[in-house]
Parts: C-alpha cells; structure tokens; sequence
C-alpha cells in the first residue's frame, strides 16, 4: 500500500462526492443546495489540483486537466452565487439554478477525473 | 528541447505542492470558523457572516493584520477567532514564500534553468556558430579568436569558474556558455550540434578520451559537420582517426614542427602569424634560431616532440631532465634551474637553450641562469599560461612558444577559411624559398601590417555579377579582378594564394589565369581591399569595365545614344 496514493485518491472521490452532494436537489430550490457544502467542494478539489501537481506521466497531465476545469467551474459557481447575492442584491432563489448548473459542469469533470482513477487502477497489474 | 525547461515547471510545482496545500487550508479554515462563528450587532442582535464576506476579510487579514472589523463590529468570540487566524495565516504565508526562495537556491532548480536558459540563447543564434568544447588556455584563445572574426562560438566546459570567465569577456557578442561535460550527448545537442547553423565542433578540453568521446558523438549523430579534436598521445590521435574525425591536432607534435620550422623554413612559420593574424597589426619580424648545440630542459611530452624535430633538423641536443626514468640515454639529470646541470649539459658552447617545464616560473628560471652562464644564447621558452604573458615579454626572450597560439593558428583557419588552411599545408610542405617570395610579396603590398585573407567561390549568392559573365562564356582572368574599379590602369594591392578547381588546386595562381564557374580562391591583401574588390565581383558594370576597359551606359535612353553614336 502507498499512502501517497491513498491520500490521492482520498482527495480526488472526495472533491467528487462533494459535488455531487451539493448538485444533488432540485435545481431552483436554495434549501436543497447549501452554502457549506460549496466551500467544501471547493477546497477539497483546490487540494486534489494541487496534490497533481508535478506528475509528469501522460495520466498525471489529463488528470490535473480535469482538475483545473472542476475548479474553474465551482469558483465561477461561487462568483455568480456572491455577485447575485450581494453586488445585485437578487435573492438565493433567483440564483439558484445558474449556480448548480455551474456545479454540475464540475460534477462532469470530477467524474472524468474519478474514471481516470479507477481506469489507472485498473491497468495496474501488481 | 523543451524538456529542460518543463523540468523546472515540473519541480517547481512538486515542491510547492506542501506550501501551497498549507496555504490552501488554512485560509479556507479562517473563511469557515468565521462563517460559523455568531456576531452580536449594536442591537443585541445575532448576525453571521456570509462566504463571500469571510473570504473578503480573510483575503486581507493575514497580509494587513486586520485591517478593521467588517461589515460590522466583531464580538469576543470572533476577535478570538480572527487572532488565531492572522497568526496562523501569516506563518502560512513565511513558509510558502520561504519555501519559492528556498527553491531558487536549489543547485538542482539553478542547474536546471541555466540549462533551459542555454538552450534558448543556442536556438537564438541565427548565424552560423562553432561549438567550442573546453575553454582552458586554447579554448579562451579560440573562442577570443572567433569572436574578433566575427563567428559565433557556443561554449562547453566543466569547470564553472571557466564558464563564468566567457560570460565576463567583454567580446562583443553574447557568447552560449554551459557548465557541462562535453562529452555526453545531450549536452552536445543543446549546444546545437543538430542545429543547421552548426559550421564545426572543435575538441580541445584537457582530456584525450573526453576529446575522443566527443568527437565519436558529434561523428556519428552529425556525419557532415566537421570535427576538430585536439589530442596528445599517439593512441587517441589513431583513435581519432579510426572514425574519420576530419582534422586531428597532435598538440605536441605542432609544437616541435614549428619550432624545426623556425629554423629551416622560417618564412613558413612567420607567414602563419601575419596570414592567420587580424588585419592591420605590425607585421612580425622572423625568427631565425641559430643551428648547433641546443639544451633542452624538461624532457616531457613537449620537450622530446622539440628534441625530435631539432635532431631531425641536424642540431646536436641535451637534455636535461628532472626525474631520471624519463630522461633520455646521454642526459643529465638534475634541475634546469640550477648551473651544475646547465654547465654539464654544455650550456657555456651551446648556441640556444629550450626552456619548457610545467611551470612558468621555472622555465625562466632556467633561462635566466643560463643567460648567467652564457650570454650569447638564443632563448627559447615556452610560455604555459597566458597570464603569463606579461613576464615572459619582459625576461627579453628571442623566442617565445605558446602552444596554445600554435593550435589556435592550425583550427582557426579551418574554420574560418578552410582554403587558408590547405595553403599553409602546402606551404608546409614546400621549399622556404618558395614561401620566403611570398612572404616578401607580402610584406610588398602591405607596408609593415598583416594582411587581409579570404577566399570566395564564385557562385551566384556570392560573387553574382562574375557568375553571370562567366556563364555567359565571358572570359575573365584573375589579373581583371586585381584592378581598380576606379581606375583600371591601377592595381589592388592583394596577391592571390591559392586556387581551388574541384580536385585541383594552383598554388600561387598567376594573372593570366582563367576562371571558371565553381572555383575558390584565396586572396590576401591589404585590410580594406576586400570590400574593393566585391565591387567588381558583384556589380556587372563594374566587372564589364575591369574586363574590358568600356564603360557602358546604363539606363535604355542612354544605350540607345550609345548605339547611334
């Protein structure tokens, strides 16, 4: 066992599963998407971003790849969800649907990133 | 060739992966403990803060220490909070930037943009560019030479302190340098050994086998450029010539061959300093060493190549040599540098000494006390080190050998102007009254400084206007390119070395010869006169007046005068 691959791997389901639990509701009702769990979800695939850093292998690029979309994705979720809420002044429901459209499109990238994982795991023939 | 510079992206983001996660948590964790944190507002109320404003006043609170509480007054749990924060935020923040410094002294990280930086001055070049590998003694005289000529050198050595004295040069040009044995392939190739522009790769590091090694590689991932290598033992010279290395210097032999030369054809040697020199320095006077009885010290490589070639040359020699198993049978042993040895070796009738050790200063030592011993000797030294130069002027010397200067005039011109290197074989080969004419026809036309030498082909980029004339079955001999364009009665003052048509090559062509399309020549003449003479080479009208002595209008109005006329 390699912890190095456990804390990656740890961080890239994590990044996924957290997504997936803030898109998961009904797209326009702000009760089913909270504001936490974004945070969370932002974190955690900022961390996996990071910790593919440095990798050279071909994997490594299209992993890190998927990785900044997911990122770029929730941080535009999170911009759109402040600049409704406190530069316009809308309210959260009116938001709502754009943000966890937003997130949506990095649930994508984080399922490819996932996919990936599992893929390599796969291969591994030891 | 990126692969250099993606190696320093790539460990710079590895090992900023640990700083950059830290700094990662530890805002997020300030934002979420002020999110979750209540506030009391004027009124008693409860407030909380949203993430948008959590990340505002974390962004700069770890930079500004809290620069004020926003949007509203903190209570003491919060003020507790925003302490904790700003001590740990900005401990983050020492230790990533700590860790960015860290990394740009990393010798790993340094080496690795040095290198990507060497790579990317190589690709700069766009004029064709020699790849000098070795920068001691020869290498800084060779790579000095090229650059007063204009050719671009790339430089490799291991020794840092050598790559770092190029970059203090003051040359005129920037010069590639890269700390780097020379000898592995990688480094050849980004110094540009598969690059178009790549002219020569020249071998002269201190090491026979890496010469070898290097000369092996650059043969045999670049058959068509040609390959110098210097070597000093008889192995690696056959080594060398095992895979076709196209010019091998034997150090030590040119040494011995120069100064036989000295002696019998010193017109041979004293043309190779004025032809290979720059143009317009005061002519050198020859050196004629008187023959006889000579005493060598030091009996090394270099010492025995001189012992060879003077006995070759009909002069008794002794030898006085330090250490007893490497002197030769009839030698004295003992120090050059003290009389007993000098008086046993018979310095009091000798007519010249050859002073040649490994150090400097015991060479003149031993040419001052046998000075002491017998003033009426000629005194020939061999200077080691250039930084040297200054003593060895001054200790009044008839003769002084730098074998770095000697390998530097047998490379240069095959880089420079191959021809001129053909033309001094030839002379080498030859009588001294043969080079002793050229040497006073010279010394003519030049009035007390060393010439100009080049050579051109006439092809179409270069000599255009010669080209067409002669494809139109023209007749153009070489005594029509030695007149003036201004005035056709008048000559140029250049003489014409050497002549190259395909296999064939006339040495010292005379006027009356014919050119052809296709033919090289080696012209030397007084510095300026080049640029006179492409006049004619280039310039159609010029050319049909040197021929032919008319001076053609040009422009239809004017022909069509000329033709009623």
């Amino acid at each position: 066992m390699n912890l190095e691959k456990v804390v990656f791997g740890f961080f890239i389901l994590l990044a996924l599963t957290l997504n997936f639990g803030f898109v998961l509701g009904d797209i326009d009702n702000p009760d089913h998407h909270h504001a936490y769990e974004l945070w969370a979800a932002i974190l955690v695939s900022l961390i996996a971003t990071v910790l593919k850093f440095g990798d050279r292998s071909h994997m490594g690029a299209v992993l890190l790849a998927t990785s900044l979309v997911a990122d770029l994705q929730l941080i535009m979720a999170a911009f759109v969800w402040a600049m409704a809420t406190h530069v316009q002044g809308g309210t959260d429901a009116q938001i709502m649907p754009s943000v966890v459209s937003l997130a949506g499109g990095a649930l994508l990238a984080n399922l490819a990133s996932g996919v990936l994982l599992i893929i390599e795991t796969a291969t591994l023939r030891r | 060739m990126d692969s250099a510079l993606s190696r320093v992206l790539f460990l710079f983001f590895r090992r900023m992966r640990t700083p950059l996660i830290v700094l990662i948590l530890t805002y997020s964790i300030s934002a979420i403990g002020l999110v979750l944190i209540p506030g009391t507002d004027a009124d008693g109320n409860t407030w909380r803060f949203d993430f948008f404003h959590a990340f505002y006043f974390v962004s700069f609170m770890g930079s500004t220490i809290g620069f004020g509480e926003i949007p509203q007054e903190f209570n003491g749990a919060q003020r507790l909070w925003v302490a904790v924060s700003i001590w740990v935020t900005v401990v983050a923040w020492l230790y990533a930037i700590g860790r960015i410094f860290t990394l740009t002294q990393d010798p790993a990280f340094t080496r690795a943009t040095t290198e990507a930086r060497f790579i990317r001055s190589v690709r700069k070049i766009s004029q064709p560019f020699t790849v000098v590998c070795g920068y001691g003694e020869t290498g800084v005289l060779l790579v000095r030479s090229l650059a007063y000529r204009g050719i671009q050198p790339v430089v490799l050595d291991q020794d840092q302190l050598n790559i770092d004295s190029v970059q203090l040069e003051n040359l005129g040009m920037d010069i590639p340098a890269f700390c780097a044995d020379a000898s592995v392939t990688q480094h050849l190739v980004e110094a540009g050994l598969h690059s178009p522009l790549c002219r020569a790769v020249v071998a002269i590091t201190d090491s026979d086998e890496v010469n070898v090694k290097i000369a092996v590689t650059a043969k045999l991932l670049q058959k068509e450029i040609p390959v110098i290598a210097r070597a000093g033992v008889k192995e690696a010279v056959d080594n060398l010539a095992s895979f076709n290395t196209d010019h091998i210097i034997n150090a030590y032999e040119v040494f011995g061959e120069h100064l036989a030369m000295t002696q019998r054809t010193p017109s041979v040697h004293l043309l190779h300093a004025w032809l290979i020199s720059l143009p317009n320095r005061t002519l050198q006077p020859p050196v004629t060493p008187p023959q006889g009885k000579w005493v060598i010290c030091g009996y090394g490589r270099f010492g025995s190549s001189c012992a060879r070639y003077l006995e070759s040359e009909g002069n008794e020699v002794t030898v006085i040599e330090r250490k007893e198993e490497k002197a030769p049978e009839g030698s004295i042993v003992g120090r050059g540098t003290e009389a007993g040895p000098l008086i046993s070796a018979g310095i009091r009738d000798a007519v010249g000494i050859i002073s040649g050790t490994d150090s400097d200063t015991n060479t003149l030592s031993a040419i001052m006390t046998a000075r002491e011993l017998n003033p009426d000797l000629y005194l020939v030294a061999r200077q080691d080190r250039r930084a040297d130069t200054a003593i060895f002027e001054a200790a009044g010397l008839d003769l002084i050998m730098e074998p770095s200067r000697i390998i530097v005039w047998r490379i240069l011109p095959l880089i420079t102007t191959p021809l001129l290197s053909r033309f001094l074989r030839l002379l080498r080969a030859g009588t001294e009254n043969d080079a002793w004419q050229v040497r006073e026809r010279i010394a003519a036309v030049c009035g007390g400084v060393t010439p100009e030498t080049w050579s051109f082909k006439i092809k179409p980029d270069e000599t255009a206007a010669l080209w067409d004339a002669l494809e139109q079955g023209e007749t153009v001999c070489l005594e029509h390119l030695h007149r003036k364009p201004s005035n056709r009665d008048r000559m140029l003052p250049c003489i014409p070395l050497l002549l190259a048509r395909g296999d064939r090559t006339f040495m010292l062509p005379g006027p009356e010869m014919q050119l052809r399309s296709g033919d090289r020549i080696l012209f030397t003449a007084r510095a300026g006169t080049r640029r006179v003479m492409d006049w004619g080479l280039n310039n159609p009208k010029v050319l049909e007046y040197l021929v032919t002595g008319i001076e053609s209008p040009d422009g239809s109005v004017w022909r069509w005068m000329a033709r009623q006329r």
